[in-house]
């Protein structure tokens, strides 16, 4: 058993980061996916994880969206623990109670889309609003629809998700994030399902989030050159740690690592 | 009276029982295939009238009680010259019963052998006798076999009704000797008891053992 | 004797086959409505995190998949007397049937729920829904289609299973077809119209839910 005293109850002073993960290890049986990863990720940061599949970066998203846990480590979200909470003045694993809380702060957008079939695109966006945050049906309405005229979608509000394309899927995907108000936003893989002619609908959409609203962003993409190009930082993963991370003209423009070296010639050549 | 003394003292006419539920079971089962097969066939046919009467027989067998089917069998079918005794009313009605709903499986099963494997054979100028027997079938076998058993579980289950036209099966035994002694629990549980282990420990696995067989075969394991 | 269909004696018998189908009809219909719910619950049973409820459940509901319709009749009707519990054939009848289906309904619901993609489950996850607001507005809705053609078959299956009561004293169709054939010593004419009355409803019924089927899904939006 971990000793959890060495992790602060709570990060405090002016300047902390919005996401931290402190010795987060990750384990499935005997297979290390994340090995005593530290990653703080800043207030308003873009931050973009690229490698090779099979070295965690997938994993790092969806622990923090806490779908799945942690063997050791704790991750913080606004100075509090996520994976952890309180209990007689030490850290103790948290209870579903303090997840549902703390998830709150974070939304996701998957590969997939995964838009709710039976519902139309207003009506997903909706949802978690009326739901789970307990808004009028009248405020999500109009939240849901000042959303999806963001990300340019309005004209599709009552349409079902099997009458929209891959990237209009995704980008109803995004408003229906959006319409929680999350800290912290997560891209996972968001345009490797989509035909490339439509990718650049859906990147445009984050493009402009990232530009015109200061939200906490953590995302996993093949789109190198999106990613040089809207990213305050990228990290490169490999087997399950941080290879190397740097702003993105340095990490792309002059990679120290060897490992970094070959990944990113294996993945221009591809083109 | 205890489960165990019951046992004791009754197994002989459970397992007389038991042994005509399975002789009923086997003849239905030999039964229930051979018409699946023409059935199923005769429903594939290009030709309307033997398309007609194979989907006539699938409809009635399926759309009626197997209740009624038995009844109509022992009872109706000698009015027309036609008299079985119990035991062979019993497993026909089974048969024919099962049957039915087992030439939609094996319809089902032909159709999903990719149709390049008939073109093949074709090709290979296979009269169309060997091209469905030595070709189409085995494949069509594999994968009818997993609800093929279900099926069987369900022949086994429907075997039991026979008793209601005084077969001495499992199910006649049981009634018999709740009559006697009233020891209903005792009696009927197990019957059922038997009739699980039957199912899951003889006929599941058996079927399971026979898939395995199969895919070896067509190298698919 | 020789086959000679009798139409008078036909159309003096068919009111009192009416008759009898009304009850079957309610029989089917009750065991049923008790099958569905029970099922669900059986279904919800097996999907929590306590193992050993899973494995009861799991194990009972085998069992009564595994076991013939009539001989758990017999034993719900018998053994009940035997510890001095005293329940009317329809009691007896409606509770096997029940259960018996319910085991059935709980597999088609199961399927139904297995066929809900995991991604559905993790964005409910990430817009912090509770469970319950999971099940019952994303992941049920969308179980619900792919369960109808079972559902639907199995209603058919309890219309078609309702003789079986007859041998316990329900005087449902089979019981009153009995009771004509002893009472006239002629069998042709009523268990032939059995045998119509049971195509009459279960043809249709099974066409009925092969549209309805397409029209929930199109109500609902799925493909």
């Amino acid at each position: 058993m971990e000793d959890m005293s060495q992790y602060p109850l709570e990060l405090t002073g002016d300047d902390i980061p919005m996401v931290r993960f402190m010795n987060v290890t990750k384990r499935y049986g005997k297979l290390t996916v994340l090995d005593r990863l530290n990653l703080d990720v800043a207030t308003g940061e873009m931050v973009t994880v690229i490698g090779p599949s099979g070295s965690g970066k997938t994993t790092v998203l969806r622990m923090l969206m806490t779908l799945e846990t942690i063997n050791e480590g704790v991750i913080y979200v606004d100075g509090k623990p996520l994976t952890h909470m309180e209990k007689n003045g030490a850290l103790v694993p948290a209870s579903p109670k303090h997840l549902r809380m703390m998830r709150s702060q974070i939304g996701m957008c998957f590969q997939h889309f995964n838009l709710f079939p039976h519902m139309t695109a207003l009506e997903n966006c909706m949802e978690g609003p009326v739901q789970v945050l307990g808004m009028s049906k009248q405020e999500a309405r109009k939240r849901s629809e000042d959303l999806l005229d963001l990300v340019g979608m309005i004209e599709k509000k009552d349409q079902h998700p099997s009458r929209l394309s891959g990237g209009q899927q995704q980008r109803v995907a995004i408003a229906r994030a959006l319409a929680m108000r999350p800290k912290v936003m997560l891209f996972d893989e968001v345009t490797s399902a989509l035909d490339p002619e439509v990718i650049g609908e859906v990147t445009n959409v984050i493009r402009d989030l990232v530009n015109k609203h200061n939200l906490t962003m953590l995302m996993v993409t093949h789109q190198m050159g999106f990613a040089k190009d809207i990213s305050d930082r990228i990290c490169f993963f490999f087997d399950g740690s941080i290879e190397e991370q740097g702003a993105p003209d340095a990490l792309f423009g002059n990679p120290q690592r060897e490992r970094t070296q070959q990944f990113l010639s294996a993945v221009k050549e591809a083109g | 009276m205890s489960l165990w003394e019951f046992i004791a003292t009754y197994w002989p006419d459970f397992l007389k029982g038991t042994g005509i539920t399975a002789a009923q079971f086997i003849l239905a089962t030999m039964l229930a295939i051979g018409i699946a097969l023409v059935a199923g066939l005769m429903k594939l046919s290009h030709n309307a009238v033997i398309r007609g009467v194979s989907v006539t027989y699938i409809e009635i067998f399926r759309g009626t009680s197997l209740l009624v089917q038995l009844y109509w069998i022992f009872f109706v079918l000698p009015l027309f010259g036609v008299t079985l005794d119990k035991f062979t009313a019993g497993f026909v009605a089974v048969g024919m019963n099962l049957g039915a709903y087992g030439a939609e499986l094996v319809r089902g099963g032909i159709q999903s052998v990719p149709k390049g494997q008939w073109e093949a054979a074709y090709a290979l100028s296979m009269s169309p006798a060997k091209r469905m027997w030595r070709i189409i079938l085995p494949q069509a076998l594999v994968n009818m076999l997993p609800p093929w058993g279900n099926l069987l579980i369900e022949l086994l289950k429907n075997t039991a009704l026979v008793s209601l036209i005084s077969v001495t099966d499992l199910m006649f035994v049981a009634k018999q000797i709740n009559g006697s002694t009233f020891l209903s629990a005792q009696a009927f549980g197990l019957a059922l008891i038997v009739y699980y282990v039957f199912a899951r420990f003889i006929v599941t696995p058996f079927m399971r053992w026979l898939e395995g067989v199969m895919r070896r075969k067509l190298g698919r394991a | 004797m020789g086959f000679h269909w009798k139409w008078d004696f036909t159309w003096e018998i068919l009111p009192r086959l009416l008759e009898a189908t009304l009850n079957t009809l309610i029989a089917a219909g009750a065991g049923y409505a008790i099958a569905i719910v029970l099922g669900l619950v059986l279904a919800l049973a097996q999907r929590t995190p306590y193992r050993a409820l899973t494995f009861v459940v799991r194990e009972f509901v085998e069992f009564i998949r595994s076991t013939p319709l009539i001989l758990q009749i017999f034993f719900v009707f018998y053994v009940g007397p035997q510890f001095g519990v005293r329940m009317s054939p329809w009691t007896s009848g409606m509770i096997a049937i029940g259960l018996h289906y319910s085991a059935y309904l709980s597999e088609v619901y199961r399927g139904g729920l297995n066929s809900v993609g995991k991604g559905q489950w993790e964005a409910c996850t990430a817009l912090n829904m509770s469970t319950r607001q999971a099940y019952t507005r994303i992941i049920i809705p969308q179980a619900v289609p792919p369960a109808l053609a079972g559902m639907g078959n199995y209603l058919v299956g309890i219309f078609k299973d309702t003789p079986m009561l007859s041998v316990i004293g329900v005087a449902e169709l089979m019981h009153t077809a009995n009771a004509i054939g002893s009472e006239s010593y002629r069998f042709l004419e009523p268990y032939t119209l059995v045998g119509v009355i049971f195509l009459a409803i279960s043809l249709p019924a099974a066409g009925f839910i092969r549209v309805f089927e397409t029209y929930v899904r199109r109500k609902l939006g799925l493909k």
